[in-house]
């Protein structure tokens, strides 16, 4: 059976199964409950420096299977009370990436050097969320702000730095170039990708924010753009978010680059359990596809000769 | 996905709570709940109060915020309903023992009804602050139930908690099983009781909620998430878990003491 290991940005997890921010993310207990489930690692809620309480209710809405938008307004407990939680969770045993977010680089730096205390093995920056003033993808649009922001929290301790990077923007390159400038041992990629849903009887958009982030199997052919384009453009390790549900998803994910994925509606449809049903299936489909180990197929579809194969007569390569 | 319905009727229980009758969803079962959206203020989770039949309901007392909205809305007015969720009692037990809080009868009342139309027996014990807050006494009678009550200042039945009445009952009568919503320290109470008499608990919890799709973890307790794994739990599954009685989680996550949920959290 194909080794399902995978080592990156200085960490070794048992399995490239990761729980995304803002799911199970509450309680340690149920971060533990994750682990027990069978990722890889888990991911905290969004921390910031004070309590939060987030939007009020609509802060969801279901679209059948294919996917959820949100707008929860990085509700959290502040970094004063959520150590408890981690702590609880590491209890457990547990493989916690600490994710936080603020609003410039200090605020960042401050969260950051708090976050490393706490046992975490990681920092993700939430430099995405797609729906909160002044906050996540509104500092994150802008390459500038990331270098500054991510080299900001690399000084300011000493573990390894995520940049979760937002789809929201002409050029998500050009925001994975500028994380590794200021020092990130790695990308995650993507966060939510903008939408709105509306109620027709009563003129309104649904959710009480207006706009939210569009997530699930609707995305997943963009956050697998975006983890091969980002690939092309940087040296340090990618992991990959987005509708991710299947063995077959991880295996795509890995051949476009990336080296882990973080998973989270797919916990609604198919309930925690999908950790351990989709670690059940990718060995046998690692095997079935000549993959000794997960890491062999990271990055393979980037060998394909893409756009570049002799064309049909009359066709203009692209590339 | 939510849907939009009209409030078909709209009945005051008692001074404080008000019971709200819509066409949706077309299917439930007792002690599933709602995600009852108020459009322009919040959407709040619900446990129906009128579970089976095409006409369902809620039952709300006003806690302020959002229950203090849904209290303003008349016959005719527009809300979003999405779900049901959760699972419901199990209404097979033949010989059972209800008891209810305020407005925890409210997700009592439908299973109690629909147990007694199996043929089951039910005696329901209904507690509250006064002899005008009872809720649905007379329905739990009508629908077959023996009814004993306690009130705070002893306008109606005992004088004092609910509780030392469940005790006598349960010291006195055989039952199958004990349904139970409520405060939590009176739920508390009623499961070292029911333990004593070596009878089974159900009980009914209420937590602050955002998804309900057993994402968001607002409403976790121990490893459970109230969304998709409640709201009703056997007692044992609860019982002996660091939150029950003593904390929830805000809308921020924070832990806080005992009490009805915060849905005070527009102070962003």
């Amino acid at each position: 059976m194909a080794d399902l290991r995978t080592q990156f940005a200085g960490l070794r997890l048992r399995n490239p199964l990761i729980l995304a921010s803002g799911i199970w993310g509450e309680s340690g207990v149920s971060l533990a409950g994750a682990h027990h489930h069978g990722a890889g690692a888990v991911v905290t809620k969004s921390i910031g420096d004070a309590p939060r309480p987030g939007y009020p209710n609509p802060t969801i809405e279901t679209f059948d299977r294919w996917g959820f938008l949100n707008a929860m307004g990085l509700p959290n407990p502040g970094i004063d009370e959520y150590p408890q939680e981690i702590a609880a969770a590491l209890a457990e045993g547990a493989t916690v990436i600490g994710s936080i977010f603020g609003h410039d680089a200090a605020e960042f730096a401050a969260l950051g050097r708090r976050m490393a205390a706490t046992g975490v093995v990681a920092l993700e920056l939430n430099l995405s969320c797609p729906h909160a003033e002044g906050l996540g993808s509104e500092v994150g649009s802008d390459p500038a702000a990331v270098e500054e922001i991510t080299r900001a929290v690399v000084r300011a301790q000493p573990l390894p730095v995520l940049a979760k990077l937002t789809p929201n923007t002409a050029d998500i390159g050009a925001l994975a170039e500028a994380a590794e400038r200021g020092g990130a041992s790695g990308i995650s990629a993507i966060n939510t990708v903008r939408g709105l849903a509306i109620d027709l009887p009563l003129r309104r958009p649904t959710l009480a924010h207006g706009l939210g982030g569009l997530s699930g199997a609707a995305i997943r052919p963009l956050g697998l753009a975006c983890v091969f384009q980002i690939y092309d453009r940087i040296e340090i390790p990618i992991i990959g978010i987005g509708g991710v549900s299947t063995a077959e998803d991880v295996v795509a994910y890995a051949m476009a680059g990336a080296r882990a994925v973080e998973i989270g509606t797919a916990v609604a449809f198919d309930g925690i359990g999908v950790f351990e049903r989709i670690e059940t299936a990718l060995g046998p489909l690692l095997d079935t596809l000549g993959f000794g180990t997960f890491e062999e197929a990271v990055g393979v579809a980037h060998e394909a000769d893409v756009g570049t194969a002799v064309p049909s007569a009359g066709a203009v390569p692209h590339r | 996905m939510r849907r939009v319905c009209r409030v078909e009727e709209r009945v005051q229980e008692t001074p404080s709570t008000v019971t709200l009758r819509f066409d949706d969803p077309p299917a439930a079962r007792p002690g599933q709940f709602v995600m009852l959206w108020i459009p322009g203020d919040d959407e709040i989770p619900m446990s129906l109060s009128y579970a089976e039949g095409a006409r369902k309901g809620v039952t709300v007392k006003a806690m302020g915020g959002t229950s203090q909205h849904v209290l303003k809305i008349r016959t005719g007015g527009r809300i979003g309903i999405r779900g049901p969720y959760g699972v419901g009692f199990d209404v097979t037990p033949r010989r059972i023992l209800v008891v209810g809080g305020g407005s925890g009868a409210a997700v009592l009342a439908p299973a109690t009804e629909a147990a007694l139309a199996g043929g089951a027996s039910a005696v329901v014990a209904l507690g509250a602050t006064t002899a005008s807050e009872l809720l649905f006494a007379d329905r739990f009678r009508a629908a077959g139930a023996e009814v004993a009550v306690a009130t705070d200042d002893g306008s109606a039945g005992a004088h004092g908690f609910v509780t030392p009445v469940a005790d006598a009952l349960l010291r006195d009568r055989p039952f199958d099983v004990l349904w139970t919503c409520g405060p939590e320290v009176m739920m508390e109470k009623l499961v070292a009781s029911a333990a004593r008499h070596q009878v089974p608990v159900r009980l009914a919890l209420e937590r602050h909620m955002k998804c309900a799709l057993g994402l968001c973890d607002a409403c976790s307790i121990g490893p459970y998430h109230v969304c998709i794994d409640g709201p009703v739990f056997p007692a044992e599954q609860i019982a002996g878990l660091p939150e029950f009685g003593r904390f929830q989680r805000d809308a921020s996550g924070r832990r806080i003491g005992r009490g009805p949920p915060v849905r005070a959290h527009r102070t962003v």
